[in-house]
């Protein structure tokens, strides 16, 4: 009884349920080998694959925890992942070491400011968040061809495949920078009193107003990380594939880390926020959209499937749904709505 | 009275409630008769809100059984109360105040005419439903065009007008003024003569004499009796209530004179030279010394909340200067004024004060990390210390650091407020209605407090809608009137209620003459 009540219970069972659904089309789906040093196999694939969207989504909860929303970080990852491919492809050596740093400080120092621009529109000009960063969301692509000269930079530099493709220590460096700037943000906010007070400011501003806490900065913060976890997600995902596309890159990952965040329990009204459950949500998506991969849906259908099957999850985590079907006819032991997926998965290879 | 012989309409046996780790309700008993104002009454957290909600259906029951005219029922929503008969107008009037008066009753039931809202069908209906309440208003006009008390009124002929067999009125009286309860009480009155069932709860024990027949008092969860109103004096009913004896409302009546000595000499904690607001307060000058406790008496919105807010920086001066401590300061933002050592503690709790997601303990800690800003956090182990000496200093219940503060009764919520600001040692402590909605109980502990606060040196600026409070409290009072202090009255051996009122009622008169 104690352990559904936890509020990860939910968001974990629906994670394990998507993973052990891909058993019955992948048999070898929780299969690991090592393979020239290198581990590899379809959790360490969805790991790698969702360690960008993780990161933008950790910076998303603490924009969400101080009741905000980012809508920008698709187009500042296209934009991240532009000007450091720009500033690669420009170099003599496009290997070399400082010429990539150089340009990873460059597309992050760019959208920093990018954050910061997103942060004084909301906490300073007074711009409500969805309409302030739907600005930079659609003139973020532009800026992002504009630099691209609205071509796909294709840039041929081992020290920058590091980044999204390299491996260290057996596993993909991006899991590495997922986790690093997990446990930094974790860190950064339990350890001092930035989380309490920016899940103060998102519960109640003007309580927290009137408590004497200052509420700019930390608005102002929240965006600033937020952008800065958007690119570096932007600079995984291009040095994944050693291109800039500024019309794609990021497309439609400000929904997925949005849901994320909102699958692992943070409330989008503000206030607490839970990373773990960020991690939870992101891994949740990430694996869906492997799924989808694996099983062959018409590619036609893709977006309708994962949209039924997010759908079918935000239904079972709602406590009131649950209430209305779960404990109404307990007699007849219903089939819960999970494995109702499944049965679409067998319908559509089919 | 021939109903009280015949069966009740409602009535509530053995009922159960409990919330994780908490007893709130526990086989408690209520009993309903058809022309009878019934008063609930208990402290904060007795279970009166949980009863209450019980009975209209939003919890649902862990034990017992509620007859509703003899039939067992079982609400599992407030909209099957009301269509059973059973209405609640809360204590916070929540109508929708951008929509016009007859849209606010007739919201959810509009009369229609082929699929359409029959408009001028629902003005008709709405004015009838207001002659029960004896209102004659512009129905056509938007809520908030008109006062609380006649926002008030339209929710009780809302509730009326759904059903009538019960009507629950929740802490009605706690914003209005003296002439607007009575005009409550007319209505009440006249309810009650065609029948209707009436619960009633307030904290005024006046109100709870003039009006009521009958009453059921709860403690802690549980019933303590059912009594006819006139045959339980009002001392008995206070000790039935929290369950001592009197002594620490005593030993506080004993204390009516309160003056300082040699306050001549002494700098001014906060001095407020021509401070104003257009539209808010005209310019006012106001002193407050070391240890001295200045009470703001008016009606209200007379500009008593006005002015503790500008003191605090929460709405910014447009005219005047502050002197803390004998220097000029800018009290622009609350920020500014809690590091003069300012405290505020707003009317409004829940909106003004505490975040109900986050913790006793965080609530409590919020106003001391916020100083300190968030890269200096206060360890958890000073946390916790600081916390606990608080809870147990102010009784605050559960005494559970860790639970969400939104869960606490009102007396429990104004008391972490009140540790929130006192864990900063301020100087100056400015308590907008602090005792508002509380218990008997936890309001004696509020005025003990400030009593204790300022003879320990902190000056406290004190509103209260209850002049008896104001009065036993204050060293001096500051009589307020449409937005502008109009008289600062020594609280001396001559001083009296009566002298307040007439001073707040007495100029008016002549105002009109000039």
């Amino acid at each position: 009884m104690s352990i559904t009540r936890h509020r990860l219970f939910y968001p974990g069972v629906l994670l394990l349920v998507l993973l052990v659904s891909n058993v019955f089309f992948t048999p070898t789906f929780f299969n690991l080998r090592m393979q020239d040093g290198h581990l590899y196999g379809s959790l360490i694939d969805i790991v790698r694959n969702g360690a960008p969207l993780l990161i933008v989504a950790v910076g998303m909860t603490f924009v969400i925890a101080t009741g905000g929303i980012d809508l920008s970080v698709g187009a500042v990852m296209a934009i991240s992942g532009a000007v450091a491919t720009h500033h690669i492809a420009g170099l003599s050596n496009q290997d070399s070491t400082a010429g990539v740093l150089t340009a990873v400080g460059m597309a992050l120092g760019f959208c920093l400011l990018l954050g910061l621009w997103n942060g004084i529109l909301v906490a300073v000009v007074g711009i409500q968040p969805i309409i302030a960063t739907l600005i930079l969301m659609v003139a973020g692509r532009g800026v992002a061809q504009w630099i691209t000269d609205g071509q796909i930079i294709t840039v041929n530099s081992p020290a920058y495949k590091l980044i999204g493709g390299g491996y260290k220590l057996a596993l993909p460096f991006a899991i590495f920078l997922a986790i690093a700037v997990l446990v930094f943000a974790a860190v950064i906010s339990r350890r001092s009193a930035l989380g309490m007070l920016i899940e103060s400011v998102g519960g109640n501003a003007e309580a927290s107003r009137l408590a004497g806490i200052r509420s700019r900065g930390l608005i102002l913060l929240a965006y600033v990380f937020s952008g800065f976890c958007a690119g570096l997600a932007g600079l995984m995902i291009s040095s994944n594939v050693s291109s800039a596309d500024a019309n794609n890159t990021g497309l439609f990952y400000e929904l997925d880390a949005i849901l994320a965040v909102v699958i692992g329990g943070t409330a989008l009204i503000g206030g607490r926020y839970f990373l773990v459950g960020t991690l939870v949500g992101a891994l949740t998506i990430q694996t869906l959209t492997t799924t989808i991969l694996t099983i062959g849906i018409n590619p036609n259908a893709t977006l309708l499937f994962k949209a039924f099957v997010v759908f079918v999850m935000c239904l079972i985590q709602s406590p009131a749904f649950r209430a209305k079907v779960f404990r109404r006819r307990q007699r007849p032991a219903s089939p819960p709505a999970a494995p109702a997926s499944k049965e679409q998965h067998v319908r559509v290879p089919a | 009275m021939a109903s009280a012989a015949s069966s009740p309409v409602v009535q509530m046996t053995g009922i159960r409630k409990e919330f994780p780790g908490v007893k709130a309700l526990d086989g408690v008993d209520l009993r309903l008769f058809a022309g009878e104002v019934h008063a609930l009454m208990g402290e904060n957290g007795a279970g009166k809100s949980t009863l209450i909600k019980v009975l209209t259906g939003v919890y649902t029951i862990d034990g017992g059984e509620i007859r509703l005219g003899g039939e067992p029922v079982l609400f599992s929503s407030p909209l099957q109360a009301q269509q059973a008969g059973v209405s609640t107008v809360y204590q916070e009037v929540n109508l929708c105040t951008n929509l016009s008066v007859a849209e606010n009753i007739f919201i959810g039931r509009e009369p229609r005419r082929m699929g359409a809202i029959n408009w001028r069908e629902m003005r008709r209906r709405a004015r009838e439903a207001l002659e029960r309440v004896d209102l004659h208003i512009d129905v056509s006009q938007p809520l908030s065009s008109y006062s609380i008390a006649i926002q008030q009124m339209v929710a009780i002929a809302r509730a009326v007008d759904i059903s009538a067999q019960v009507l629950i009125l929740d802490e009605p009286t706690s914003s209005l003024d003296q002439g607007e309860v009575q005009q409550l009480f007319r209505v009440m009155r006249q309810l009650k003569a065609e029948g209707l069932a009436i619960v009633f709860v307030s904290h005024f024990l006046e109100q709870i004499y003039e009006i009521t027949d009958r009453m059921t008092v709860l403690r802690n969860g549980q019933l303590v009796g059912e009594w006819m109103t006139s045959e339980l004096p009002q001392v008995e009913l206070v000790s039935k209530m929290i369950g001592r004896d009197l002594a620490t409302l005593e030993a506080l009546e004993g204390e009516n004179k309160r003056t300082l000595t040699a306050l001549e000499n002494a700098t001014p904690v906060i001095q407020a030279k021509g401070v104003g607001r257009k539209g808010s307060v005209e310019p006012f000058d106001l002193s407050v010394y070391p240890g001295e406790v200045v009470g703001l008496a008016g009606l209200l919105g007379s500009g008593r909340t006005e002015v503790a807010r500008l003191m605090f920086g929460a709405d910014r001066a447009d005219s005047g200067d502050f002197l803390v401590d004998g220097k000029p300061t800018h009290l622009r933002t609350p920020r500014a004024a809690t590091s003069q050592g300012i405290a505020f503690t707003s009317e409004n709790r829940r909106t003004e004060g505490l975040v109900g997601e986050l913790t006793v303990r965080e609530n409590i800690i919020l106003a001391l990390q916020a100083a300190r800003g968030w890269t200096r956090p206060i360890s958890r182990k000073r946390q916790d210390e600081l916390v606990d000496e608080y809870i147990k200093a102010l009784d605050i219940r559960p005494a559970n650091p860790e639970q969400q503060v939104r869960n606490l009764s009102g007396g429990n919520q104004q008391k972490v407020l009140l540790a929130r600001w006192l864990i900063t040692r301020p100087k100056l402590l400015i308590l907008d209605e602090p005792t508002r909605g509380i218990d008997v109980g936890a309001k004696a502990q509020i005025q003990k407090l400030v009593v204790s606060l300022s003879e320990e040196g902190m000056s406290v600026l004190f509103i209260s809608a209850e002049l008896e409070e104001v009065l036993r409290l204050s060293h001096k009072v500051e009589v307020l009137r449409d937005r502008r202090i109009i008289a600062e009255l020594a609280n001396d051996e001559g001083m009296t209620v009566e002298k307040i009122v007439e001073t707040i009622a007495g100029d008016s008169r002549e105002e009109v003459r000039a």
